[in-house]
């Protein structure tokens, strides 16, 4: 479980980086807190020529908050997010979403562009980013652009992230004080990656019914996926406990998940639909 | 006689943690040696196949690439054979030919199996010419539970035709013939999983040619007997090998004992003369170190309708792995020996057969058998209990040995012949005592209680610890010049705080301070024999021998000090302070000037201990994940004697948080093709800090042993070993309304919410 060889740069501008890594021709990878590529590194399912490290990039850090929403930095760590007050006011589910990532060392040093371009299916943030509409924005040779969540993640462990590109920060829409969420995660131990998770959060009318529903889901299909069947059932509808006992019925129904060493695809279903119900029981402001 | 306040039997802060906590441990991967080399292994990727041949030749031109073996270049150099890992414990002649190989030679039996031996200037540039080592391997079925075993369709070896390594049989009374009232028969199976300690397995040898010596660091467990194996399977005489021990981050029973890596590695510096290291990363630990654990029985109880159990009978069988290791047939032993633990069962005919399969070979994991047995007989003994409309409590306490019936004859085993007996308790008080503690008055209302969404459940169970095995312990010591006294003794340190205790026997017998006494332990330069620790050995035969030691040093200041005051020895006695008085004369030890006053002794022992205890567990279970909550759990261990309450407690706390991992979470799955998929500690998962926060648990001295002058018990496996029973019986009772037994380990989420799952259409229809 030693590191095969590998050379190793600093780049100081954020267009270095991107000139390094389209010199390398598909060679180096960029690394940025390290929590996921060095553990695939030492045991060599990965052998990149070069490591671009962005731990120089000052452009790629940084939480900011403004009249359009939230911003974070693409080398933001998950402590900042935590440490933040301003993030706990403007966007409670990204972080109580963010507390269930892994433990606190990997905290101090995992970083939300990694997770992001590594995109793990079970990994909260793309679900919180697909979830809530976030946006990507990415720099390559060519220049800057900007990827819907929902467009960003192709797979398991692929995204629409060129062999040029780097990640410079994710954009979340404004998060009106009145909005209601809930986050819900299941997994074997504490930190561990999630067998199944969900985001839920709706806005409300007048009367108190739904509106502007958004459901999502990690853990369960080949990548963070927001259910439409499940959103739309809910729109107009007000959260009660036989409602919610519906949907869940229905989010059952509507996500793919599959069998793998820690959970088959029946128990995943299972747990999505119990854990869209203590979501929605969370919205309500009862427990879970 | 002024005497000092007796230190055994305190909450000595322990004497080793200072120096652990403030960095200045020195594990094996911290001890550097001018010129050292490392080794990386080259491990089969395929479970069962035909070696056709291993081509070192492009990684021998690598850089920094010192040298490649493979078996041929091993067989080379001892007249054509590889030298092989004897088995340490219980040797019998029908298992040598499958003792496993120091590296694969004509055949490859698991997944992990060496092939080939890299050592280059590091470890990673060792690695990088691993890679490189190519080999063809003609695959054959991998054999990968007993039952495929069994049919034999696979066979692993020529010679034994059969895949049945072995098959024990433990006989009492006539438990075939034996009828009663009410009997059930159940399966139950425990999975294979492991005692993995945070520091994996390692060593550095070095070969000094001038003087064709060998010294191995990173020795444990059982220094000595390793000693014995590599200087056997190097041809080199006793003398010119020896095995230091330095820190150690557990052992569990895995490390320590004598693997592949500790032939090879040494090899490897005899060859090249130069320091090799190896230390084992955490897939190789995963994949190579002993496994433990996998058994499935098929047991049948019979009982009276009163609940008296008659008798036990059945058969349990025992994924073995690819070869008998050097403790590889110590838990098909004694799960079939100590099946019925602190009970009074007069019947009992269990067969416990080994069987070969293409999976990493096994050894001991703390409470090696005791822990399967005691999962196997105490649900079979909630079945029967609930059964017969009879509290699973009563059930217990009817059936315990009676303090009148000590020592209590357990059954008898054959290949060797081998009994034992339980020394010494009160089985049913500390069942009370336990229950006690635990407030199972007070809880026992919750008893499958639906609250806030999850059912509570309860239970109780009993257990024994078996210790104090291998006969002898060894210690020299010496009364230093400047007062301090040193203790060097056999038994080795893995973590238990060997050191604490043994000052602490010595600090009282010797009515010295602890600071003036030194313990020096395990290394074999510091004595000509030794044991080790192991079987819960450690207080009892070590903590003996050091007794032995004082006795005798003191025997010798007596006969110095009398020639001094020309008196009779007999007249002598000791104050505090190695003061000695005869009459009103007085002498110090500095006044027998220095006289190099040393002895050296040897504490030979027939007898095990018996340790034995309850333990109560109060759960909550989530019937829509299937998720349990421990709510509560206690653990109460009659150690005879307790040296130190604060380490003995840290052994139980550590050890049913091992088995809770064993129960919920530990896991070692080999799919159908013999590849370990749990070979990460993402996918092999272990219980961590947050997991399980609510275990207590005590140590009581009530009855003492007959069999030492402590009167001391082992008991550092007690912890681990009622988990599986205790903890599944207590689900079963939170979930009784569904009638749910569950009968096999790991109990995982999925695993329990798919019983539910089942339990409610069988409700419904």
């Amino acid at each position: 479980m030693k590191l095969p060889k590998f050379d190793y740069v600093e780049p100081t501008t954020a267009l270095e980086a991107v000139t390094l890594l389209s010199q390398s021709r598909g060679l180096a990878k960029v690394i940025a807190g390290g929590q996921s590529l060095i553990p695939t590194m030492a045991l060599r399912l990965a052998q990149p020529a070069l490591l671009i490290d962005l731990r120089h990039l000052e452009s790629l850090r940084g939480i900011a908050v403004d009249e359009a929403g939230l911003r974070l930095g693409a080398m933001t760590r998950w402590r900042e997010i935590q440490d933040s007050a301003e993030v706990l006011d403007t966007h409670p589910l990204l972080v109580e979403a963010v507390r269930h990532i892994a433990h606190y060392q990997i905290r101090n040093r995992g970083t939300v562009g990694g997770s992001l371009a590594h995109a793990d299916p079970a990994a909260e943030l793309p679900c919180i980013a697909v979830t809530c509409g976030a946006s990507i924005r990415v720099l390559g040779i060519l220049g800057e652009r900007e990827i819907l969540a929902d467009e960003f993640f192709l797979g398991p462990l692929a995204t629409a992230l060129g062999d040029d590109e780097i990640i410079l920060e994710v954009r979340f829409p404004r998060w009106p004080s009145s909005r209601q969420w809930g986050f819900q995660e299941f997994s074997r131990r504490q930190g561990d990656f999630a067998l199944a998770g969900v985001a839920i959060f709706y806005d409300t009318d007048n009367s108190g019914r739904l509106e502007n529903a958004h459901v999502g889901v990690f853990g369960v299909g080949q990548c963070a996926t927001r259910l439409s069947g499940v959103e739309s059932a809910l729109n107009g509808r007000t959260n009660t406990i036989s409602v919610a006992a519906e949907v869940a019925r229905l989010a059952a129904a509507e996500v793919t998940p599959s069998d793998d060493l820690h959970a088959s695809a029946r128990y995943r279903r299972a747990l999505v639909a119990v854990l869209l119900e203590r979501a929605m029981a969370l919205a309500r402001g009862e427990r879970a | 006689m002024k005497t000092r306040p007796q230190i055994v039997g305190t909450p000595l802060e322990r004497i080793e943690d200072h120096r652990l906590l403030t960095g200045k441990a020195r594990f094996v991967d911290d001890i550097h040696i001018e010129g050292m080399l490392h080794a990386a292994i080259v491990r089969s990727p395929v479970a069962h196949g035909l070696l056709k041949g291993v081509d070192t030749q492009v990684a021998r031109r690598m850089p920094g690439v010192h040298g490649v073996f493979s078996a041929e270049d091993i067989a080379r150099d001892f007249g054509g054979v590889v030298p092989r890992i004897a088995i340490r414990a219980i040797r019998i002649p029908e298992l040598e030919p499958i003792e496993q190989w120091a590296i694969a030679t004509k055949k490859v039996r698991y997944v992990g199996e060496p092939i080939a031996v890299v050592v280059a200037d590091s470890p990673a540039e060792a690695e990088d010419a691993a890679d490189q080592v190519t080999f063809e391997i003609e695959s054959l079925e991998p054999v990968t539970g007993w039952r495929q075993s069994a049919a034999g369709t696979s066979p692993l070896f020529d010679l034994p035709v059969t895949n049945r390594a072995i098959t024990y049989t433990a006989i009492k009374g006539n438990a075939r013939d034996c009828q009663g009232a009410y009997t059930r028969k159940e399966r139950f199976r425990v999975q294979r999983h492991s005692g993995f300690p945070m520091e994996t397995r390692g060593l550095l040898a070095v070969w000094e040619s001038n003087a064709q010596r060998m010294t191995v660091y990173g020795a444990a467990k059982v220094p000595f007997f390793a000693r014995r194996t590599l200087a056997a399977a190097m041809r080199l005489p006793l003398d010119a090998v020896d095995m230091i021990e330095v820190d150690v981050g557990g052992s569990f029973g895995m490390r320590g004992e004598f693997y592949p890596e500790d032939f090879l590695v040494p090899f490897a510096s005899k060859r090249l003369n130069r320091p090799v290291k190896w230390i084992e990363d955490r897939r190789e630990s995963l994949l190579g170190s002993n496994h433990s654990r996998e058994m499935e029985s098929e047991l049948e109880i019979v009982c009276e309708a009163n609940g008296r159990v008659l008798a036990l009978r059945g058969s349990v069988a025992v994924d073995a792995g690819a070869y008998v290791r050097a403790a590889g047939v110590i838990p098909g032993r004694f799960v079939a020996l100590m099946l019925s633990g602190p009970y009074d069962i007069p019947n009992i005919h269990v067969e416990s057969v080994l069987y070969l399969t293409n999976k990493a070979p096994v050894g001991t994991y703390r409470g090696p058998g005791l822990f399967e047995a005691d999962f196997f007989r105490e649900r079979l003994f909630d079945c029967a209990a609930r059964d017969l409309g009879i509290d699973p409590v009563q059930f217990r306490r009817v059936n315990l040995v009676e303090e009148s019936q000590m020592p209590y004859r357990l059954a008898t085993l054959d290949f060797p012949e081998e009994t034992d007996e339980l020394d010494s308790g009160n089985y049913r008080a500390t069942l009370d005592q336990c229950m006690r503690e635990f407030g199972w008055q007070e809880k026992i209302g919750l008893q499958g209680r639906l609250i806030d969404g999850k059912y509570n459940g309860l239970a109780v169970g009993c257990f024994i610890d078996g210790g104090a095995g291998g006969l002898k312990e060894h210690a020299r010591i010496e009364l230093e010049n400047d007062g301090q006294v040193t203790v060097y003794v056999g038994s080795a340190s893995v973590g238990q705080g060997l050191v604490t205790i043994l000052t602490q026997i010595a600090a009282d017998a010797l009515q010295l301070p602890v600071e003036r006494i030194r313990i020096l332990h395990g290394s074999t330069t510091y004595l000509k024999e030794g044991v080790g620790s192991g079987y819960s050995r450690s207080t009892v035969m070590g903590g003996s021998v050091v007794l032995l030691a004082v006795e005798e040093l003191k025997r010798r200041m007596r006969d110095a000090a009398a020639k001094k005051l020309g008196c009779s020895p007999d007249e002598i006695k000791f104050e505090r302070d190695l003061v000695m008085t005869a009459g009103e004369k007085k002498l110090g030890w500095e006044q027998l000037g220095s006289l190099g006053l040393a002895a050296e002794v040897e504490f030979v022992n027939h007898h095990h201990t018996f340790a034995y205890g309850a333990a109560a567990a109060h759960v909550a279970v989530d019937p829509r994940t299937g998720k349990v909550d421990l709510i509560d759990y206690f653990t109460l261990e009659d150690l005879g004697r307790v040296i130190n309450p604060l380490t003995a407690r840290g052994q139980a706390v550590g050890a049913a948080v091992q088995g809770l991992g064993g129960v919920f979470l530990e896991n070692l799955y080999y799919d159908a093709d013999g590849q370990l998929l749990s070979g990460t500690l993402a996918d092999y998962m272990m219980p961590t800090a947050t997991d399980f926060p609510s275990v207590r648990a005590e140590a009581i001295g009530l009855c003492p042993s007959p069999h030492n002058p402590l009167g001391a018990k082992g008991g550092g496996e007690g912890g681990v070993i009622p988990v599986g029973g205790v903890i599944v019986n207590a689900i079963a009772a939170a979930l009784v309304t569904m009638k749910i037994d569950p009968k096999e380990l790991p109990l995982t989420p999925e695993a329990l919410w798919s019983l539910i799952q089942s339990a409610d259409g069988r409700s419904s229809v």
